[in-house]
């Protein structure tokens, strides 16, 4: 039986990190790590792995460390996940493994996503491994997106012995995980070492390639054997309010690729700005609100309030980053919906009119739909503001590609293969689902890789 | 891969052409069509029109005029240097299509992106009438080239040192009160020129189309920084155009929002001067 209680996570002081980019989590030490994995009672029918969009053997990876056995700890977990610095940092454990560990029910849950990025951060320490150069099958395939889904399709398929060719719109290969989330939660060292680790594997990453403008798809399939798109949900949303194209509106998108792809928060040494208010409003309840609060605090914002416009039960950004944001000094404004946006003769945003809201009893589907209180709409002062609502993939590929069946969401129909409805033509992570995580992009990466794998074999392409 | 500069010049004073070589984009571009350039690891993504391209030779040519950090910077890069990054082509084509007589209007710098276009309408057997502008005769760019494309070419002057004297919206005037019936006019050049081309369209019910200019990051429809109001919609001016229909746009909105970074445009351009070359001080 375990006697140890959960093993705190080494963090930045929340006054210090206010003002800087670096890592909030700094990891476990050694000795941390081994007694948080000798918490783990090695159940003979582990709930956690099921719990695992990628059904990591989750008690044996854990064993190994325990045991001070790195080297099978980290074989362990990359049999199974080939990013495991990545998700170790970013996946939302506390709704998937820990959520499900025996031991939650008693009180608190082995640190699963914790120990992970301790094995995965000791490998990328002491171990650069030289992959392995399987037998070429002489067959082409390209990938189309760096983000985490078109990471692992390349990776499997490469380890397949084919040869793949994976095609990036921006100068950066990562996806949300290089414009998206920001340094201070994954560094990006971290991403272009997992990057740099897929071109040994072969991968031919061809960046400033957007497919759709310098190839199409149906262009592809002429060069290669089968197309794989893992090309994310990028294209935001507003909420089409009075005001939103005010100088001093962001999208979260927009606001995060210049702070974290372009590095605004080292203007004037990187070239790209970014306007930093006194006063930020970061409007929704997700992660990407709370990076872009976390990013405006981090820019010297005097004062950041996120609004969302349900109740903090509803938040679907992960609980750690919301606490997080609320160590750092963030506000938080719920049940409230921003109704217009009002600016001055130069037309700079200066204010934001919101309406209180409250929650109507659940419906059938069990959720809770704000409703306005009448009569309560009140003035907010502010100077930048930051959607972060939502996103839906980039119509640029479904436009023009021919016989690529869409959902009314722009998703790109696949089946449970990732199989689309056009032949030789792949898709899966957001650009299927629907903005999701980075494990389920990973996931559906490494599927569709297997049935690309088998429709090459079976075809006499 | 870093793209290579094939060559630079000077056209007139603060505008360079510079030639890059980029075949799988020359394979592609098309008239009314733009790149985006990362000059190396710290600079910014900027967006340039295609001013021509060279499908055999892989080329692409881009006309800029310096303006900041970014273009002055460029401006001193030569032959046989390279830019990390340069991607596209991105934005929709020009429509291009046998209507008849088409007026194309080029303000300063607005001249380059405005050639490709004149010259697929002469290609596709329009009627093509130019009239290119700048402040100053010494500033008057690509006249020959624009000669060549065009059926009639007039030239104006803000102070007179080369044909008409006045503003380009002064010859397109007299030329849609003439005689000749006018299908389709195209103006690229600064917003105020367009806005005031707009303007001159409107009453005579011209279709007029305006290449917009606004501040980018991407240029793939990922972060709405170009939006522009069109016909009281929002429309992203990299994936939605460049190109709109002139008399639906509301170029008061466009000025506002390419404003928006005036005071780091400065500090970054002192920041570079005082950077650059030997005498850093930081
Ligand atoms: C700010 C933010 C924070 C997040 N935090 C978390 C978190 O903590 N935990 C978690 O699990 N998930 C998080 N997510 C969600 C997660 O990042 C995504 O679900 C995941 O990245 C999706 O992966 P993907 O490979 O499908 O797409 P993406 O990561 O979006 O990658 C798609 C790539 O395709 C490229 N592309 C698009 N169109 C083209 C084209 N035509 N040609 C070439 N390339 C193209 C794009 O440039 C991009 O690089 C977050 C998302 C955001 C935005
Ligand atoms: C589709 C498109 C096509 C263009 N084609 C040409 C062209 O063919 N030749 C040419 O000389 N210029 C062109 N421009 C404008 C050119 O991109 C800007 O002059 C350039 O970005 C200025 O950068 P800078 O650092 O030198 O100057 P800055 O000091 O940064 O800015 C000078 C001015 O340029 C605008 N600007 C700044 N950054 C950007 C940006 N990232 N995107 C767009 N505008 C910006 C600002 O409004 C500012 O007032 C085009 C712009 C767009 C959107
Ligand atoms: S430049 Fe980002 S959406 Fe147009």
């Amino acid at each position: 039986m375990s006697v140890l209680e959960r093993q705190d996570m080494p963090r930045q002081d929340p006054e210090k990190r206010r003002s800087n980019f670096d890592e909030v989590a700094m990891g476990y030490s050694h000795e941390q790590a081994v007694n948080e994995a000798s918490r783990c009672i090695q159940c003979k029918k582990p709930l956690c792995v099921a719990g695992c969009p990628v059904e990591i053997d989750i008690p044996a990876f854990i064993k190994c460390i325990a045991d001070d056995d790195m080297e099978g700890a980290i074989s362990e977990l990359k049999s199974m996940n080939a990013l495991p610095a990545i998700c170790g940092r970013v996946c939302p454990q506390e709704t998937q493994c820990e959520e499900v560990c025996v031991l939650a029910k008693k009180g608190e849950p082995v640190a699963i996503g914790r120990l992970e990025r301790y094995a995965a951060d000791w490998e990328l320490e002491n171990k650069q491994g030289e992959p392995e150069k399987p037998e070429p099958t002489g067959k082409k395939v390209a990938v189309v997106g760096s983000g985490p889904a078109g990471l692992t399709a390349a990776a499997e398929l490469a380890k397949m012995g084919h040869s793949v060719t994976l095609m990036e719109a921006l100068h950066k290969a990562g996806g949300v995980l290089v414009y998206g989330i920001p340094e201070f939660r994954l560094p990006k060292s971290i991403v272009q070492k997992e990057v740099e680790y897929i071109e040994r594997q072969g991968v031919d990453i061809q960046l400033n390639s957007v497919v759709g403008m310098v190839e199409t798809v149906d262009e592809l399939l002429d060069e290669y054997d089968a197309v794989f798109l893992g090309t994310g949900a990028g294209l935001p949303s507003f909420m089409n309010i009075d005001g939103e194209n005010l100088s001093g509106v962001y999208s979260a998108n927009e606001f995060l690729t210049r702070v974290n792809l372009m590095k605004a928060y080292q203007f004037p040494d990187h070239d790209t700005p970014v306007k930093n208010g006194h006063k930020v409003v970061v409007v929704g309840g997700g992660n990407v609100a709370m990076d872009a609060a976390r990013c405006a605090v981090r820019l010297g914002a005097e004062e950041v309030t996120v609004v969302y416009r349900r109740g903090d039960d509803e938040m679907p950004a992960r609980r750690e980053e919301i606490e997080n944001a609320k160590e750092e000094g963030v506000i938080f404004r719920l049940l409230s919906n921003p109704t217009r946006i009002l600016g001055d003769e130069k037309n700079w945003v200066r204010q934001m009119e919101c309406l209180d809201m409250e929650l109507c009893e659940p419906d059938e589907s069990g959720r809770c739909r704000p409703v306005p209180v009448e009569g309560s709409e009140h003035i907010l002062d502010v100077d930048v503001i930051i959607i972060a609502v939502g996103t839906s993939p980039n119509p640029l590929i479904p436009k023009t590609t021919s016989s690529l069946e869409t959902s009314k969401w722009g998703t790109i129909i696949a089946d449970d293969n990732g199989a689309t409805s056009k032949t030789g033509v792949f898709a899966g992570g957001d650009v299927v689902t629907g903005a999701a995580t980075v494990i389920s992009a990973m996931g559906a990466g490494k599927i569709a890789a297997r049935a690309i794998d088998k429709y090459l074999n079976s075809n006499n392409l | 891969m870093p793209f290579e500069i094939i060559e630079k010049s000077q056209i007139v004073p603060t505008i360079h052409n510079m030639i890059i070589s980029a075949p799988s984009i020359a394979r592609k571009a098309r008239a009314g069509q733009f790149i985006i350039l990362r000059i190396d690891d710290t600079g910014e993504r900027i967006p340039l029109t295609i001013a021509d391209f060279d499908r055999e030779k892989g080329t692409i040519t881009t006309i800029f005029q310096e303006m900041g950090k970014t273009t002055v910077q460029l401006s001193k890069m030569n032959a046989g240097e390279s830019l990390l990054d340069f991607v596209g082509p991105l934005g929709n084509p020009s429509e291009i299509e046998p209507v008849g007589t088409v007026v194309c209007v080029g303000g300063g710098v607005g001249v380059a992106p405005v050639y490709p276009i004149a010259r697929a309408h002469k290609e596709a057997g329009n009627k093509v009438i130019s009239i290119i502008g700048s402040r100053s005769a010494d500033l008057l760019l690509w006249e020959e080239k624009m000669r060549d494309v065009s059926d009639e070419l007039f030239i104006t002057t803000d102070d007179g040192t080369k044909g008409h004297y006045g503003f380009v919206t002064d010859v397109l005037k007299e030329l849609l009160e003439g005689s000749e019936p006018i299908s389709l006019v195209v103006a690229i050049g600064p917003p105020i020129m367009m806005r005031a081309v707009a303007g001159v369209t409107h009453p005579f019910g011209v279709k007029t189309v305006v290449s917009l200019n606004s501040i980018m990051v991407d240029g793939t429809g990922m972060c709405g920084s170009c939006r522009v109001l069109v016909g009281g919609e929002t429309k992203f001016a990299c994936v939605d155009g460049p190109e709109f229909d002139a008399h639906e746009v509301d170029f008061t909105l466009l000025m506002n929002r390419l404003q928006m970074y005036q005071d780091e445009e400065q500090l970054a351009m002192e920041h570079y001067e005082k950077c650059s070359g030997d005498g850093c001080q930081c």
